[in-house]
């Protein structure tokens, strides 16, 4: 045995040195970049495309003064997979799956924005209970984003015990979308005009559970974090971002809340009932990470504020589908004995439904910020142009703003805070 | 579904009515929402003119898209998305641009925010905007042949 494995370790040997060369030459590389201020001061780091801070597939070109970030520039790209082109091949219905994919974190916010959006091409007025369902859900969706937000910031600034709190408390609603999808994470329940299928029985009974026990958790992490001396120096006065800059940029969301503008779809434009539910609007003012993380933290207690209430609205009993022949699919009981709905089931999974021609934009607010859905339809089954106006891509534009001039350590605090999906940048 | 206003007594169009008629070339009302037409070489002045007045304040872009209307011509459409933090008001230009000669002034230095949103519309759409700093590919790679979002672009097989 000791024989054969003298030689394997050599080859060990070998791979370690060949890549230790290769990553020495690689340094040289880039330290002889020319750069606005010269070869011998600055050097280029690439940070990513695979690192574990930038949380997914982001690559940042950083121009570096010795530990001062000069120059940020953001690669973006490596996660495109065409969901817009895809959607035109599909049809309305069909195109509600690949929204999902979009968000992975939040799939029921992209799932509301698209169906609003067809929805007000059609002109489709949905059932109450219905749209508090969908406001319930959405909001567990924000309480479960914000969770892997919290989580993997807190991870990359060192704070390890948060991470493992927050997925476990996000365990639970991934169950509760579960229970009512089908799926834990693509799920695809919203649809045209509805939901996709009646809540199962005992479902309030979990989402109460949550809402009862969800508060005390978030204290716990305001424990662990909001006065820890390490988390206030890591993220107090670290990637400043005015409001006048946040909205030349176009940061919507918690992002732009932290630098002290009030701007919310949900109180702007209400959509889905959201005017019916009092809840408030965090808003802080010094525009730095700390502020953004406490805007968080309070919107996951007014999500959960939300929610309650949207449990005592949501009638027990009702419809949970617009009524819409030959948009929304028949029920299947119908099916079995009327010959309308029949043909309606056979129509609508075969060609589809053609709205009219014309264009709608519905803006709705993910956990990220202003997610909005263009659609343009000419009158034919398919969507004739999707697009997605996605809150991280235009959220990842200040990075640059918020980073040069300052340390590198604050380069992974400032992309965390951001709170970027690459999914819903690259799409 | 409700009735179609008077667009005319809209403060966004009566306020480009009086500071520039030409730069509306029509008015369109869809499901609530205003879209104002804009002749190409009126864009970038009325784009300063909205976001600059004290009573309109549209200094938020929330979105610039493409539409591809191939075969027809004017081939492309450039949607923006206006948004009025203060009025709580929204309002969409479009500009038709040419087949032949899909090229725009751009509206960085109006709303810096539109620098990525362009350059996600040249690269898949091959749209150019004269002015813009860092016009090059974004989410393809710098050798990619074709803009994909344009309609004679096939979703699959070779291209």
């Amino acid at each position: 045995m000791i024989g054969k494995a003298i030689p394997f370790a050599k080859t060990i040997r070998r791979r370690v040195l060949a890549n230790r060369r290769s990553a020495s030459e690689a340094t040289y590389a880039m330290t002889t970049v020319q750069t606005a201020i010269g070869p011998e001061k600055t050097m280029v780091l690439n940070m990513g495309p695979q690192h574990p801070s930038t949380h997914g597939v982001l690559r940042v070109l950083l121009e570096l003064d010795g530990e001062n970030v000069v120059k940020a520039d953001v690669d973006i790209g490596y996660l495109h997979t065409g969901i817009e082109k895809t959607a035109e091949a599909l049809t309305y219905s069909q195109a509600i799956t690949i929204t999902d994919r979009m968000d992975y974190l939040a799939p029921l916010s992209n799932n509301l924005a698209y169906c609003l959006a067809i929805e007000k091409l059609l002109d489709l007025e949905i059932p109450k209970r219905a749209q508090y369902i969908r406001v319930l859900l959405t909001e567990l969706t924000r309480i479960g984003s914000h969770l892997v937000w919290l989580g993997t910031h807190a991870i990359d600034l060192g704070a390890m015990s948060v991470f493992l709190y927050c997925f476990r408390e996000r365990e639970e609603l991934l169950k509760i979308f579960e229970m009512v999808s089908g799926q834990r994470m693509m799920t695809s329940y919203f649809r045209i005009g509805g939901l996709a299928l009646e809540p199962p029985a005992g479902w309030t009974e979990r989402v109460e559970n949550v809402v009862r026990t969800f508060p005390s958790r978030i204290d716990e992490y305001e424990d662990l974090l909001t006065k820890n001396r390490i988390w206030m120096a890591r993220t107090q006065g670290v990637g400043i971002l005015n409001a006048q800059d946040a909205i030349a940029l176009g940061v919507s969301g918690p992002s732009l809340r932290g630098s002290g503008v009030d701007y919310d779809v949900r109180k702007y434009f209400p959509y889905s009932s959201y005017d019916e539910f009092d809840f408030q609007v965090p808003v802080r003012t010094e525009g730095d990470c700390f502020a953004r993380y406490m805007c968080r933290v309070a919107e996951m207690r007014e999500s959960i504020k939300i929610v309650r209430q949207a449990l005592d609205k949501i009638p027990p009993e009702g419809p949970i589908k617009a009524d819409a022949p030959g948009i929304v699919a028949p029920q299947r009981e119908k099916m079995k004995t009327e010959m309308e709905a029949l043909i309606y089931h056979f129509k609508i999974y075969t060609e589809g439904f053609a709205p009219p021609p014309g264009e709608v934009y519905q803006r709705v607010e993910s956990p990220r910020g202003e997610l909005g859905c263009f659609v343009a339809s000419d009158g034919s089954p398919k969507p004739y142009r999707m697009r997605m106006r996605t809150p991280s891509f235009v959220n990842l534009q200040a990075l640059q703003k918020m980073v040069e001039g300052r340390l590198i350590a604050d380069v992974i605090a400032s992309i965390g805070t951001l709170d970027i999906v690459l999914g819903e940048i690259d799409r | 579904m409700t009735e179609t206003p008077d667009l005319e007594k809209n403060p966004a169009v009566a306020r480009i009515r009086a500071w520039q008629p030409n730069a509306i070339a029509g008015l369109l009302y869809f499901r609530g929402e205003i879209t104002v037409l804009v002749p190409r070489e009126h864009l970038r002045p009325l784009a300063g003119f909205l976001a600059g007045d004290k009573e309109l304040a549209f200094t938020y872009l929330s979105d610039v898209t493409g539409v591809d209307r191939f075969p027809n011509e004017p081939r492309f459409e450039l949607n923006y998305h206006l948004l009025s933090l203060s009025r709580r008001d929204t309002l969409r230009l479009r500009v038709s641009l040419p087949g032949d000669a899909p090229v725009i002034e751009t509206v960085i230095p109006v709303w810096p925010t539109a620098n990525w949103h362009e350059r996600e519309i040249f690269d898949l759409f091959g749209i150019r905007f004269e002015g813009h700093p860092n016009l090059r590919r974004m989410l393809l790679p710098d050798d990619w042949e074709g803009y994909p979002l344009r309609k004679d672009y096939p979703t699959e097989g070779p291209r």
